[in-house]
């Protein structure tokens, strides 16, 4: 049994933020960038699965009510309906918890959307540990699943910035796409001005000859911190940001495989059937052999805890990351 | 708004009879030349089809996607073969296209996808017609288009809780441009139903929509009832219509109630026959 004297983390609401402290964040990017392109287009419509309050799409429904729709907690029914609204013309912009959209839905993401080639866009919240609810919540293997849907794009943005190019970049996908969803403070990691994601692309943040790691969503912030943490101790550390893990950028890959000594992907997910997998995949078959690591979650479910314990405790955590890598570099244990 | 796409008031019910017996005859000429096929859904089904392509429904023949047609969701698509027969006697689809049903490159498969025109949805998954049906009828009243959608979905098919998540919204969004049809044979794969999902019509209205059991064979009473569900209500339109499966071949009527037909060559002959002869 715990001792409660030494409990020290918390269980927080299901609205935990994920921007790290004292670093800048914006404020619901989702829902803003939403509502600003919903007065540009006419043809986006907003659906939920009474989780409006929670998926950040209260800015667009405040602005549009006629053109948002909470089907009330039937996820099934919200791909369905958000289908028939393509096929009326529309183009939906989905929220609900990444859990309830591929676990429960599963079929309708399939048919309804990727098999008739509907333009519904989904954006999933509570991505891996960003919700201390345990496996209930935790969408750990949401990238596999939705990998897997013939025809269906997959995001994992890094950002506020990221988080809002990607409502453009739905928007003008022609096709269904599935887009993990930070809410609340969300991090400002890349500068807007400067920043360019483009639809399937990886790019290249940093180049280190000793470790090159390859990330993807919110880890890409943290990869960057313990690169830089590693420079700090003489080792080189690059950084590939993947954005996208469908269509996924096999070209990069193999270059930024091919332009280190090894490898560690690091992933909020499974390590499993995510990016490690797609990454491990791409070198194979471009010829690319680097000692390789994983940084992603093990095959089982992760309990209730404070998401900065979590974190830590399975490796996702800045410090957590940076020793492992550092370890790998050093004595090659992975 | 626009005006409800309504249809004339006065059908012409002996020229609907007629329509549905040629539906009922593609039918048979399907699946005698595939060998099998869902033959006695799709009998079952023909006069429902043919009231809605030939009396209720403002379609264009011609412009299978015009914007402001009615649409039909097939939810089982598997019942292709009722779907093809009626497209093609409404002209959508090529009546000389009908003997490639089933075969290996045919548009007309044994199970709807929606890369042939005049299909809405892709069928076939259970419980995936109604949400989208929802859907669409949000969609077209958000157009300010009088256009109306009429989903089929099966007795069957009500054990699917997909169904119920999209008629728990239907309502809920006063949806009274969407009609739903529940075709209720009596079959499903295993059988005859396996779980008791009676009474039917108690359950849409329970769930609040307008709803009418009606006998889903008899034209006068299918007409009727499609007259009924205009009613800018504020609700969605239930009609419960039981139908026989095999409907129109007296042989196949009276056959231990199958969910996939197999017709041998031996039979063929035997079932265009008794469907000639038949009054239905």
């Amino acid at each position: 049994m715990t001792n409660p004297a030494s409990i020290s983390g918390r269980t927080l609401g299901m609205g935990v933020d994920v921007a790290l402290e004292g670093r800048p964040s914006v404020a619901a990017p989702f829902g803003h960038a939403l509502r600003l392109l919903a007065t540009e287009d006419a043809r986006i419509v907003g659906l939920t699965a009474d989780l409006g309050k929670y998926t950040d799409i209260l800015p667009f429904a405040e602005a549009f009510p006629d053109r948002y729709f909470n089907v009330g907690m039937a996820e099934q029914n919200l791909i369905a309906v958000a289908a028939g609204l393509a096929r009326s013309g529309k183009i939906p912009f989905v929220t609900t918890y990444g859990v309830f959209a591929t676990r429960r839905a599963y079929d309708f993401i399939a048919i309804a959307c990727a098999h008739s080639a509907m333009p519904v866009k989904i954006f999933a919240g509570l991505p891996g540990l960003t919700t201390g609810y345990g496996g209930t919540h935790q969408a750990i293997e949401d990238l596999a699943l939705m990998a897997a849907v013939p025809g269906l794009a997959v995001m994992d943005p890094c950002d506020a910035t990221e988080l809002t190019s990607a409502v453009r970049i739905a928007l003008a996908h022609d096709g269904p796409i599935y887009v993990r969803l930070q809410r609340g403070n969300v991090p400002v990691v890349f500068d807007a001005a400067s920043h360019s994601l483009s639809f399937g692309r990886a790019m290249a943040l940093r180049e280190g000859k000793d470790i090159g790691i390859i990330s993807t969503g919110l880890m890409t912030e943290r990869a960057l911190d313990a690169a830089t943490a590693l420079a700090g101790e003489g080792l080189a550390a690059g950084v590939l940001h993947v954005p996208f893990l469908k269509p996924i950028d096999e070209g990069a890959i193999a270059l930024f495989g091919a332009s280190t000594e090894r490898l560690a992907v690091a992933e909020n997910h499974l390590a499993h059937g995510g990016l490690a997998t797609r990454v491990v995949e791409t070198l194979y078959a471009a010829g690319v052999s680097r000692p390789l690591i994983r940084i992603g979650l093990p095959d089982r479910f992760i309990e209730c805890g404070s998401t900065a314990y979590l974190q830590d405790k399975y490796g996702l955590s800045t410090p957590r990351m940076f020793e492992r890598i550092r370890d790998f570099v050093r004595t090659g244990a992975s | 708004m626009n005006g409800r796409n309504h249809p004339p008031d006065r059908a012409d019910l002996a020229w609907l009879k007629a329509k549905a017996k040629n539906l009922r005859r593609h039918m048979v000429a399907m699946a005698a030349g595939r060998g099998q096929g869902y033959l006695g859904q799709g009998l079952g089904m023909a006069d429902i089809l043919a009231a809605l392509y030939f009396h209720e429904m403002r379609t264009d023949p011609a412009a299978p996607r015009w914007r402001e047609r009615d649409r039909f969701v097939l939810s089982t698509g598997h019942y292709s073969i009722a779907l093809w027969a009626a497209l093609a006697e409404v002209g959508v689809i090529p009546l000389a296209e009908l003997p490639t049903y089933g075969a290996d490159r045919s548009r007309l498969d044994m199970s709807t996808l929606d890369s042939t025109p005049g299909v809405e949805v892709i069928g076939g998954s259970l419980g995936h017609g109604l949400g989208q049906a929802v859907g669409m009828a949000l969609g077209v009243r958000l157009d300010g288009l009088g256009a109306r959608i009429f989903c089929e979905l099966s007795d069957g098919e009500l054990q699917e809780g997909s169904t119920w998540e999209a008629a728990i919204a239907a309502a809920s969004f006063k949806l009274d441009n969407l009609v739903a049809i529940v075709d209720c044979n009596g079959i499903q794969a295993d059988g005859r139903i396996v779980v008791d999902i009676e009474p039917i019509a108690e359950k849409w209205r329970a769930f609040g929509w307008a709803t009418q059991e009606i006998d889903g064979n008899d034209m006068a009473s299918i007409v009727r009832a499609f007259e009924r569900a205009r009613d800018a209500d504020r609700r969605p339109k239930a009609i419960v219509a039981r139908t026989l499966p095999g409907k129109g071949v007296p042989m196949l009527e009276r056959r231990e109630k199958a969910h996939f037909l197999s017709i041998g060559p031996d039979e063929a002959e035997a079932v265009k026959r008794e469907l000639e002869e038949s009054g239905d």
